[in-house]
């Protein structure tokens, strides 16, 4: 117990001076650049900045697809000349309703609908389950599988566009991970107001053109006309404009958008570009409409309804509606990134002013620096010489600790400060049940190599179970926690490995060498 | 101090007999239990944000913080607040809005209150903006009383492996006991209940349980050492055996916790507090509720009493 090969000493040593070199990083900073300088990562309560979780709204996901699915299966039953009672998309039960006029045709009409079934090219799997029923009545159902490659999608586009929008606002570092089913997790360091984020992520920006019924009448009440739809404008919510459902080119074929100024009216203006579909489709439809409205429509809000002066063959456009230099730009941000799946809602919101997180920072320092004093005086005054072993152990051992959450990348947030303080009062608890045991031993009349031996032996089983179940409930936490409580699970955790190999090895090293060199006729203990 | 320890919490010869005070440490535990089960109904935790959901932000105004005036502020804006207070320093100011009826209201509330100070009280500065919405709110507060739970079982089961089944039950009734102590306090002392709390109690599970092994560890080596001796003689010896190192761990947790609580900054000295009543709670309780538990459940089992017959002593008391 008490003897150690050259080898192991070795080993242990080293370890203890990797740990002190790698945890070094956090006290300075780096004195030349081409060192390998990695410190703990500070999470954003300490450094400052915004942690946002969105949620990607899936109903929308799935009545998206319906309404898709309901159009298909119009024109397929136009197309076998089926006619029917009710078409109707019913999202909560993922499927859509038909019931046709004559329940003979039934037959034919699920063979005119077959076609819309997509397998999956995998597993083979159809994405729609088409039933039938004497009665006339057809269901149409999403299958699970579909629809959760269908979320798990929409995610994913979302998290792409959230980047591309998020990058246009210059923050550094952004980290945007997906989180469970729905969620997308977005983290801004050094933005303590991320209002401006926050209202560039929230819209969907799909932009439309589509033309303007000039028959109708949105101001006279009552329904729209048949194919039309009422909108309302964007800057007189009041006022609405009736558009043709029909969406004539899709905001999908945008190449380019800027901001810019009118060189006429010196308005601010958005100035696009398409590609060569949207082009050619926005030089149909412009030359045969010139002199009536089309309508550029965003979010189902109308921007700006122009009268088509001449046909637009060039494939580039303006948008002018009463901007201002930065809605003009956030619009062309928009644009440019692309528009959302489906809309996104911020469910949680955690921002730290930098001022805060340094204060944070300076009042956990304090408090480490003196709970460390506290308990080093402590084991002086209550063991002596065996108490300072352990105070040795214990600097090396908060070395070990922040040179492993380096390593790891892990990190330390407030609640972790307050970790770390708690591994420093209980990492000396392995040296407290050593130092007694051997005190006992002592008193039973062993000799001091003996006392050490027994005392080393005997405590080393409490020390495991003790720590042992400390450690499981901290993983717990860790598992089941999120954000900085993690962090204060990370910091104990890897604090209960560090103490437990620095009061178990190191001490008892120390122990050893002092014994072997001084030969004590009795320990002071 | 440098080679000979000046001090002794206690001298190594102390015999105190606890055990006698077995039935009272157990009433004054359950007592206090009852009162704290009592206080969880009413008046009930302050629930922290991350569980209740809604808006909390944190200003600094220029100059000391005229509360009143900011409530006029955000009442000219139509803003409801749940409460206007003090956090800490006398220019910081906490306003709490309380859980929107939607996830777009939350987020609309952020900018609502931003703005009315920005307009109300110029030079103010938003230094945090937490909002959580209710979806977010029930499932971290599940996932919260998930994590309590599991552990515990996970705490009874490593120590039902290592130890015998009653040393489980023993120290589980005590966690639970210790807990419900935690909980009265978060009642009495109004410190918000919310993950870092959470995160507080399992630190102390973690750390009462850790008391107890080492008694319960003691115990177990004194059964196999003492074969005749009464269970509760050797459970008052094993207390006594480990009080100098019960009473010097609980000292440096408590001595590393202090300076959080004292200068911690308001957002973490509710969490110290808890800690330090928790290291008293978890450290008395392994010497007066956790240790006459195993007594009770082991008196016939551990350890038949010194005039029980020699044959079956010796048989119950060699197992590991």
């Amino acid at each position: 117990m008490m003897y150690f090969s050259r080898l192991k000493t070795t080993i242990i040593l080293a370890v203890c001076l990797l740990g002190i070199l790698l945890g070094v990083p956090n006290l300075f900073p780096a004195p030349a650049s081409w060192m390998p300088w990695r410190a703990v990562h500070l999470g954003l309560d300490l450094r400052g900045g915004s942690y946002l979780l969105l949620e990607v709204d899936m109903k929308s996901v799935i009545k998206e697809r319906l309404d898709g699915l309901t159009d298909g299966v119009r024109q397929a039953l136009r197309g076998g000349k089926i006619f029917y009672q009710t078409l109707d998309a019913q999202p909560d039960q993922d499927r859509i309703l038909l019931r046709l006029r004559d329940p003979a045709q039934i037959n034919e009409a699920v063979a005119a609908l077959r076609p819309l079934v997509s397998r999956d090219s995998g597993s083979g799997q159809a994405d729609l389950a088409i039933d039938s029923n004497p009665d006339g009545t057809i269901t149409l159902t999403l299958s699970q599988v579909a629809l959760s490659n269908r979320a798990s999608g929409a995610v994913e586009q979302s998290i792409e566009i959230v980047r591309r929008r998020i990058d246009e606002t210059g923050v550094v570092e952004p980290q945007i991970a997906r989180q469970g089913e729905s969620r997308i997790v977005v983290q801004l360091p050094g933005v303590g107001d991320p209002d401006r984020i926050k209202q560039l992520i929230g819209k969907t920006a799909h932009m439309t053109f589509q033309l303007v019924d000039e028959t109708a009448n949105p101001a006279a009440g009552g329904p729209p006309p048949l194919g039309d739809e009422y909108l309302p404008m964007q800057d007189r919510p009041n006022e609405k404009i009736a558009v043709r459902k029909r969406v004539d080119v899709d905001g999908a074929d945008l190449t380019n958008a800027q901001a810019g100024t009118s060189p006429e009216t010196g308005e601010w203006v958005v100035n696009f570009t398409f590609n060569s579909i949207g082009a050619r489709r926005f030089a149909d439809i412009t030359r045969s409409n010139v002199n009536h409205r089309f309508a550029i429509v965003l979010d189902n809000k109308v921007i700006s309804a122009p009268v088509i002066r001449e046909p637009i063959t060039g494939g580039r456009g303006q948008i002018s509606g009463s901007f201002t230099a930065q809605s003009a730009n956030d619009l062309a941000v928009l644009l440019r990134a692309g528009a959302l799946p489906a809309p996104l809602t911020v469910v949680e919101q955690r921002s730290v002013g930098p001022e805060l997180g340094a204060d944070s920072i300076r009042a956990g320092a304090i408090s480490l620096a003196a709970g460390f004093v506290f308990v080093i005086v402590f084991m002086g005054i209550f063991y002596g010489l065996f108490g300072w072993f352990a105070n040795l152990a214990l600097v090396v051992n908060l070395f070990l600790m922040l040179g492993i959450m380096s390593l790891l990348q892990a990190t330390l947030t407030l609640p972790g400060m307050a970790g770390i303080l708690l591994t420093l009062g209980m990492a000396v608890d392995a040296n407290i049940l050593i130092n007694e045991r051997i005190r006992e031993e002592q008193r039973l009349g062993r000799p001091p190599l003996a006392a050490l031996e027994h005392g080393f032996s005997r405590a080393y089983s409490t020390i495991f179970d003790s720590n042992a179940t400390a450690f499981l409930a901290h993983v717990m936490l860790f598992v089941f926690g999120s954000g900085p409580v993690r962090g204060f699970a990370v910091t104990i955790t890897v604090g209960i490995a560090t103490s437990m190999f620095t009061a178990w090895m190191l001490t008892r090293l120390l122990v050893s060498r002092w014994y072997a060199n001084t030969r004590p006729k009795l320990l002071p203990v | 101090m440098f080679i000979k320890p000046l001090l002794r919490i206690v001298p190594d010869t102390t015999r105190i007999p606890f055990m006698r005070g077995r039935y009272m440490g157990l009433i004054v535990s359950a007592f206090l239990s009852t009162a704290s089960v009592v206080l969880f109904f009413y008046p009930g935790l302050n629930l922290g944000i991350d569980f209740s959901g809604g808006v909390v932000m944190q200003g600094r105004t220029e100059g000391p913080a005229d509360f009143n005036q900011i409530r006029g502020a955000l009442a000219a804006q139509h803003i409801t607040e749940q409460g206007v207070q003090r956090f800490g320093d006398e220019s910081e100011v906490l306003i709490r809005l309380g859980a929107q009826p939607t996830e777009a209201a939350n987020q609309a509330a952020v900018a609502q209150v931003r703005a009315a100070l920005e307009k109300g009280i110029p030079g103010t500065r938003i230094m945090r903006t937490d909002a959580v919405g209710a979806s977010v709110s029930a499932e971290l507060f599940r996932n919260g009383m998930l994590a309590l739970v599991v552990s515990l079982v996970m705490i009874m089961v490593y120590i039902w492996f290592r130890f015998e089944w009653q040393f489980a039950v023993g120290a589980v009734v005590t966690l639970i006991l210790d807990v419900t102590k935690a909980i009265g306090f978060l009642a009495i002392t109004r410190i918000e209940f919310d993950l870092v709390m959470v995160a507080a109690i399992l630190t102390i599970l973690g750390y009462s349980t850790n008391d107890k092994v080492v008694v319960y560890d003691r115990v177990r080596e004194n059964l196999r050492k003492y074969k005749s001796m009464p269970l509760r003689d050797l459970i008052d010896l094993s207390i006594n055996e480990t009080l100098n190192r019960t009473l010097g761990t609980s000292m440096t947790v408590f001595l590393a916790s202090l300076p959080l609580a004292l200068f911690g900054g308001e957002s973490i000295s509710g969490f110290a507090w808890v800690m330090l009543f928790g290291i008293v709670v978890g450290t008395s309780s392994s010497i007066f509720i956790a240790a006459p538990i195993l007594l009770f459940l082991g008196e016939h089992r551990l350890r038949r009493d010194a005039a029980a017959p020699v044959a079956v002593k010796a048989t119950t008391a060699s197992r590991p």
